[in-house]
């Protein structure tokens, strides 16, 4: 069976990206989803040669004006305040607004019109883009600039996981929707952090998402020198495998910031990664 | 009264550091951190909470089994697949008989409560987290807590903004130092609105750059000045170098570069700014950008 494997964090800038490309670098007949459509990094490391671009929509309200008689039935339904109605007043014509940057494209105004006065219209929101890397398929999305909601487009990226890969998913960092949305459906999480305090408090709202999705995980420790050991104690209490440590290497460090995966420069952490895989596909953690 | 935002695209490049040495820095100010889904401010600033409120928001559906017929409607019409036929599965477990709710998945909009030909959709208000105004060594700082796997942070974030404000306007504050989330969405949206300056903090790597750029598009697109941090500068030299050149030519303005050190994640771990902990340069590099914020 192929897995959908998601990488995870709650703390940003843990190492979710960089797990998330070594792991798939490590592994064969891979699919890379780079969820984090806010501030997509993984083609940086991956340089996958891009092969398709589409723009990406959700459907928002358009109002014809000849059909609409102001009666307000669209605003009322819109729990989004996204549609506002003026009626006409002493025979002027009324207006009908939309707020196009509110509306989440759940369709309710254009099929309770009872004038059927309104129809849908793509609005961008994002593009997503198709390439591959050597034998491995890769997909991102890129979240347009203003754009407040991310859910949508990455519910679209993910429209085109292949269910004939093992599928990596490198997911943003928090605790809310965009987290949700982009891990939702996986077999296993792999939850990324650093041994710090900030990382630990982040790491058990990760936990707690997990747990509520009812997904298995477990974590791996990055830069695990640098800090406490309170990140172990926390996961022994709490019966979470840790899958991997990574110590704080400048020579890693400074990889990253050239975006070199760390296998690239460190080949023997293929085998390492290799290991995860494996605890992970035969569910056996010790 | 100013306020202020700090703020990355990509998370970890050193926000809540930098915002904690702020408020121990700046005089007569209020703290509020925005990165409400999660919140690290309060580790090193330890507030004493002096009042809690709930945070309500959204709606969820809930079907009433009684009444509903199981037509169908409602899973045909919405869009978030957030009704589930009972007998299949949701996440390795089998739902029961009729139709479920995935309150996950609910968006709240509704659509289902108003198509339904029987009314068996009614639609409830979320608990969506929690709030707080509290009291610290540094002065008043308002937070929250947005509930696991909650939608609604924009909002969460607009609502402590306001009451930050509030804080800071009755006790003629001349600070509002806001600490923000990762990203570039709903949550940095939110914390933007009416800021006199977003310090936006990176790192020397590509996706460090990479992502600060975008961020910076997004306070130009709401028109707020940005002023951008180089953190642990020394990590790569020749890629710091590069994001100076960067900012020089597209007229970006740099106010400061912060070493990496080790002491920082001490200081974290004693709970405690780093301007509260034992010498470094680090504290030197933090004061002349709080300085320079200032002018």
């Amino acid at each position: 069976m192929n897995m959908i494997i998601s990488v995870a964090s709650g703390k940003g800038g843990t190492g979710k990206t960089t797990v998330a490309v070594n792991l798939a670098l490590s592994i064969g007949n891979v699919q890379f989803l780079d969820c984090d459509v806010e501030e997509p990094n993984a083609h940086i490391f991956l340089k996958p040669a891009i092969k398709e671009q589409y723009k990406a929509y959700i459907p928002v309200p358009e109002i014809d004006d000849s059909k609409c008689v102001y009666c307000g039935k669209c605003a009322e339904v819109c729990v989004y305040h996204a549609i506002a109605v003026l009626p006409g007043q002493d025979g002027k014509k009324g207006t009908t607004l939309v707020f196009a940057h509110l509306c989440h494209g759940c369709g309710a105004c254009s099929a309770l019109c009872p004038e059927k006065a309104i129809k849908e219209v793509n609005r961008e929101i994002g593009v997503i883009e198709i390439g591959e890397k050597g034998d491995m398929q890769f997909v991102h999305g890129c979240l347009n600039i203003g754009e407040a909601m991310s859910p949508p487009l990455i519910r679209q990226v993910k429209s085109y996981i292949n269910p004939t890969r093992t599928v990596i998913i490198d997911a943003p960092p928090g605790t809310s929707c965009p987290v949700v949305t982009s891990v939702k459906g996986s077999d296993y999480c792999v939850l990324v952090t650093e041994p710090t305090p900030f990382g630990l408090n982040d790491l058990t709202l990760a936990v707690e998402v997990l747990r509520k999705l009812k997904i298995p995980f477990g974590v791996v420790i990055n830069r695990s020198d640098l800090g406490n050991n309170k990140t172990d104690e926390y996961c022994r209490q709490e019966n979470i495998p840790i899958l991997m440590r990574i110590p704080f290497k400048r020579e890693i460090a400074m990889a990253y910031s050239k975006g070199e995966p760390i296998v690239k420069v460190f080949p023997e952490y293929k085998k390492y990664f290799q290991a995860i895989f494996n605890t992970i596909r035969d569910g056996k953690f010790s | 009264m100013k306020q202020i935002v700090v703020i990355s695209g990509k998370g970890g490049t050193g926000k809540t550091v930098i915002t904690g040495a702020f408020a121990a820095l700046a005089k007569n100010k209020v703290m509020a951190d925005c990165d409400v889904d999660a919140a690290d401010l309060h580790l090193l600033l330890q507030p004493r909470i002096k009042e809690r409120h709930d945070f309500r928001s959204g709606l969820s559906a809930s079907i009433d089994k009684k009444i509903c017929r199981q037509c169908g409607k409602c899973i045909a019409a919405c869009r978030f697949s957030a009704i589930k036929r009972g007998g299949s599965t949701s996440g390795g477990d089998a739902i029961g008989d009729g139709f479920v709710i995935d309150r996950i998945s609910c968006e709240g909009c509704a659509f289902c409560s108003h198509i339904c030909p029987v009314g068996a959709i009614k639609m409830e208000e979320n608990l969506a987290g929690e709030w707080f105004i509290s009291e610290t060594r540094f002065g008043p700082m308002v937070h929250a807590k947005l509930g696991i796997a909650e939608e609604n942070s924009g909002k969460l974030v607009s609502l402590v903004r306001k009451k930050a404000k509030e804080v800071a306007e009755n006790n003629n504050c001349d600070w509002v130092i806001i600490d923000g989330a990762p990203g570039i969405g709903c949550p940095v949206i939110a914390s933007l609105s009416g800021i006199d300056y977003a310090v936006v903090v990176t790192e020397p790597t590509l996706s460090g750059l990479h992502d600060a750029l975008r961020v910076i598009e997004v306070t130009e697109h709401f028109n707020v000045p940005s002023r951008l941090v180089i953190n642990k500068y020394d990590l790569n030299p020749d890629m710091s170098k590069k994001i100076e050149e960067h900012c020089a030519k597209n007229g970006i303005s740099l106010i400061g570069k912060v070493r990496f050190d080790k002491t920082v994640v001490e200081a974290m771990v004693e709970g405690k700014t780093i301007m509260e902990y034992k010498d470094t340069p680090v504290k030197d590099e933090i004061c002349s950008i709080w300085e320079k914020l200032q002018a």
